[in-house]
């Protein structure tokens, strides 16, 4: 993986930040201050309270727009598993004005692509399309965000089309199977627990009317967030944001609140054996604050910590258990803060051929006991946060990543502001903070481990 | 956090724009994982490069720089941000791995960047990281490719890391080891998914003893038989500069990007004495293989004689293809097998077209119970299309969609030196992207109505199934799958 793909799913992951930065953040230039600035948007609000956020970059004359509901699985009802998903394929099958089937042709036809998406906080419909079709998506999208027509005929094949996606993104793989059972273990009473895509058994039963009530519930222009990219200005697109978007009429919606985690004092593990499996591994997840619930501010810190743990070759994790260990072929840290309730951080390993389980876990959890005890130095934060600033300097370069991660800011309750100042915030990160974060959150014990193994213990 | 798009990866239909990293034989891989994030953009964004469009010669505008020691390279010069992208390709190199080192081009490229000159492995690796560069290997089936990506006042770091990795790699014991562990758990790991299975059943079947049909990373068997002097033999006899093309965008001058290119490349040796790949069409045809596996879909995959890239029918054949499987929604595929029926997530075709062979493709994934029905449609649409060909409107919205969406292609800074180097690993002129439109738009009905009738035939479809499928009349069982 190069480093910019690195620093991208990073940046996804983290559902937001990163940087654009001007020359300013390179290292080149130690002395100066790290400014704030990311992507540099534009924003303001349409009179119905839906929010549009526009980023310029003028490459080519293509343009991606996406609008972002704040909704997501996590929203739903118990019994309905999986109805934020559906609703999402469903909003493809029609209004008077589109009928079925019609709205991905028409964008195609025109030279665009266009598909959607649905996380635990939001559902998002993005076209990526020449400048000069701009207009004919926002039009499409607005009409579907309130004249939506569903009709028998054409939810319930869908539903089968949505049961054949779980078996292929879910059933079909036991890395996957365990990933699903990893955080149905680790979320015991929140929503996270639950698979976006939806419980089989719940899935095969969701209705049409089910699904018209949660878009009535929650797609409304108030609950909406438009985020443009590409050719075009904040000027040059609120003409056409008033005259779409900004005549559908607000509607109340209602306050997302989730059910919240219980206290967990146990640790829990996770066996999945399987015939498939040739390769075992081992992964382990605490549970740890999102941007918007870090009310300790170990989010930057950890940010920090799982560049120190797991940035590439020079990582610890990597150069102890790969490099001078070897017991894994891979090893990692991940974090992602971009969540409206409660995220989690994940480390993982492979073990390399005929070592055991066991003992690659102990050398995984001395790795993780030896950061939260002794703790890191000034000089592997300092290296951290010059990487971390430095590659950033590429999110910009990109059509789609600003829009992306601007659009999961918002949807999971950052601001601009935020997101702007992703690149100080990281820079004021002291060695002092990510040993209290790691402290806090790896230092716990009621953590859940799984482990993805063979039928017998072929080979190991 | 995961997410759940409602569409699978479209398909590649040239392999090697199939993305980086790309180690099989090209094929789609419809299971992405959704992630919230670029990841999510990524299904639209991997659409292939069937076809370029044109563009406003403003937008883009191709240099052609000859460095002072002789080598091309074709420059897309933009100043607005401070990056720099160079990508290069030794053709034909690592086509062939000699006999029982099935994996030694793979292994070389990823142990490249492991160490050389006077840094060993984590000081190069810190080297890279500390300076934001980014620089990476890969062994294609018909070339060896690199990547260079660098902001512009590091570019002198850059420029000497990337020379330092081809004319001084050091294959350091430990960084052998350590690659060919990770190598040998990747093949491991993908033993698990059935996709995977199915290509490399696919590819094994329809070209046995060539190296098309071999898995490019190497097995189990020849990994452990590769030593660093392998890896020093390879890098020293095939990466001649009569092999190489280079091409790059972003914040650089013509005579800069001149001397980095002398700088990179200028002492390999003149030419590469490479091993002699032949021509072979894919064997197996009017075969259905099973085989057999717990899972709770079959993943169907097909294929038959394609189309080469340069064949004057290359873009009727594109056409076809769209109109086919190759549009995602709104093919005939997935109209047919997901609109209509509900029987799958996604099928898609795709066309493949590598130096020695060419290949029109289809697959999808489906449950087990319907597999038969949508293997059935599948082929019915086969048919369909070689006997009645498109209509005036199909031809017409696909020829909107593939001059229309082109310009989506151009990305970012590395996506765009990569399509020139698409372009010319293919030969088409560097006044492509200019004429690419007026080659689309010349594709009459007839021309897809000749092209689909010289390539699609269903009785001569290779197809593989994974997994337990029913209504399928196999030709030949292979339990166990792995």
């Amino acid at each position: 993986m190069s480093a910019a793909t690195r620093l991208l799913r990073r940046l996804a992951a983290a559902g937001a930040l990163a940087i654009a930065a001007p020359l300013a953040l390179v290292p080149a230039s130690p002395a100066l201050a790290v400014e704030k600035g990311v992507f540099f948007p534009e924003t303001f609000t349409l009179s119905n309270g839906m929010q549009v956020v526009v980023v310029t970059n003028r490459r080519v004359p293509v343009v991606t727009h996406m609008v972002w509901y704040r909704v997501g699985a996590a929203d739903e009802e118990r019994g309905v598993s999986g109805i934020a998903h559906f609703l999402e394929h469903l909003m493809f099958k029609g209004t008077d004005a589109v009928p079925a089937g019609a709205f991905s042709r028409i964008v195609a036809k025109n030279g665009g692509r266009d598909n959607a998406f649905t996380s635990w906080d939001y559902t998002a419909y993005y076209q990526n399309v020449a400048r000069d079709r701009l207009e004919l998506v926002m039009k499409m999208e607005a009409d579907r965000m309130s004249n939506l027509r569903l009709t028998d005929q054409v939810v319930y094949p869908e539903r089968d089309v949505i049961i054949e996606e779980r078996r292929q993104r879910i059933e079909n793989e036991p890395a996957d199977r365990i990933g699903e059972q990893i955080n149905a273990t680790l979320y015991v009473h929140h929503p996270y627990g639950t698979p976006v895509i939806g419980w089989p058994q719940e899935m095969s039963t969701l209705t049409r009317e089910e699904a018209e009530r949660f878009y009535k519930t929650w797609y409304t222009p108030n609950n909406a967030i438009l985020v443009v990219s590409g050719d075009v200005s904040a000027e040059e697109l609120k003409p056409l944001a008033e005259k779409y978007y900004g005549a559908i009429p607000a509607r109340p919606v209602p306050e997302r609140t989730r059910v919240q985690e219980p206290p967990i004092s146990a640790a829990r593990r996770v066996i999945l054996r399987d015939d498939e499996v040739r390769q075992p591994s081992i992964r382990r997840n605490w549970l740890a604050p999102s941007y918007r619930t870090d009310k300790e501010g170990y989010a930057y810190p950890l940010e920090v910590l799982s560049e120190i743990m797991s940035g590439g070759p020079t990582s610890r994790l990597y150069r102890s258990l790969v490099v001078d260990q070897k017991v894994a072929t891979s090893a990692y840290l991940g974090y992602s803060p971009s969540a409206w309730d409660l995220s989690s951080i994940g480390a993982g390993a492979t073990p390399a051929a005929g070592v055991p389980m066991d003992k690659l876990e102990t050398a995984l959890e001395a790795e993780i006991r030896k950061v939260v005890e002794k703790g890191v130095t000034e000089e592997e934060v300092a290296t951290a946060k010059k990487r971390m600033l430095a590659e950033a300097a590429y999110a910009r370069d990109s059509l789609t990543g600003p829009a992306q991660a601007l659009g999961a800011a918002l949807a999971t309750g950052q601001t601009i502001d935020d997101v702007e100042n992703w690149p100080v915030r990281i820079d004021a990160v002291t060695a002092d903070q990510v040993n209290a974060a790691a402290r806090a959150i790896l230092g716990k014990t009621n953590h859940v481990t799984g482990l993805l193994l063979p039928l017998q213990d072929k080979g190991s | 956090m995961n997410a759940h798009a409602r569409q699978a990866t479209p398909t590649p239909t040239l392999p090697r724009w199939a993305g980086e990293g790309e180690k099989a034989l090209p094929t789609p891989s419809p299971a992405q994982r959704g992630r919230v994030g670029v990841g999510a953009i990524l299904p639209i964004l991997a659409l292939l490069l069937t076809a370029f469009t044109a563009f406003p010669s403003h937008a883009i505008e191709i240099k052609r720089v000859v460095s002072p020691g002789g080598i091309e390279a074709w420059l897309v010069e933009d100043h607005k941000n401070p990056i720099i992208a160079l990508e290069w390709a030794f053709e034909g190199v690592g086509a062939a791995d000699p006999k029982g080192k099935d994996g030694l081009a793979n292994l070389a490229a990823r142990t490249l960047d492991e160490g050389a000159g006077p840094y060993d492995s984590q000081a190069f690796a810190a080297k890279l990281q500390d300076n934001a560069i980014g620089l990476g290997f890969d062994a294609g089936r018909d070339a060896f490719t690199g990547n260079l990506r660098t902001l512009s006042d590091r570019r002198d770091e850059a420029v000497e890391l990337a020379r330092l990795s081809l004319n001084e790699p050091r294959f350091d014991p430990e960084a052998v080891e350590r690659m060919r562990a990770a190598v040998l758990s990747s093949l491991r790991r993908d033993q698990a998914d059935p996709s995977y299975v199915a290509r490399r059943l696919f590819y094994a079947t329809a070209y046995p003893g060539h190296p098309y049909g071999d898995e490019i990373r190497g097995t189990l068997e020849t990994l452990p038989t590769i030593g660093p002097d392998d890896l020093r033999t390879f890098v020293k006899t095939q990466f001649g500069r009569d092999r190489l093309l280079v091409t790059a965008t972003g914040d650089i001058t013509p005579d800069d990007l001149g001397r980095a290119v002398d700088r990179i490349f200028g002492a390999l040796p003149a030419k590469a004495t490479l091993p002699t790949v032949t021509d072979a069409e894919p064997k197996g045809l009017g075969e259905t293989l099973v085989a057999t596996r717990p899972t709770a879909q079959t993943v169907m995959l097909m294929g038959q004689p394609g189309i080469k890239r340069a064949d004057p029918d290359w873009y009727a054949a594109t056409v076809m293809n769209y109109v086919l499987g190759g549009a995602g929604f709104g093919s005939r595929l997935m109209e047919e097998v997901r609109e209509k029926r509900g029987l799958s997530y996604g099928v898609y075709s795709y066309l493949i077209s590598l130096d020695h062979t060419a290949l029109v493709m289809a697959g999808g994934n489906t449950v087990n119970a319907k597999a038969g029905q949508a293997l059935d449609i599948m082929r019915q649409e086969w048919k369909r299309m070689a006997e009645g060909g498109v209509t005036d409107q199909e031809l017409a919205d696909a020829k909107t969609y593939l001059t229309g969406s082109f310009p989506l292609q151009f990305s970012s800074t590395q996506a765009i030196a990569r399509i020139l180097l698409s372009v010319r690993r293919d030969r088409l002129g560097i006044d492509y992207l200019d004429k690419r439109d007026a080659l689309i738009n010349a594709v009459t009905r007839d021309d897809v109505q000749r092209v689909a009738k010289r390539l699609l035939d269903p009785a001569r479809l290779l197809t593989v199934l994974v997994g337990r499928p029913e209504g399928v009349t196999a030709t030949k069982t292979i339990d166990g799958g792995s």
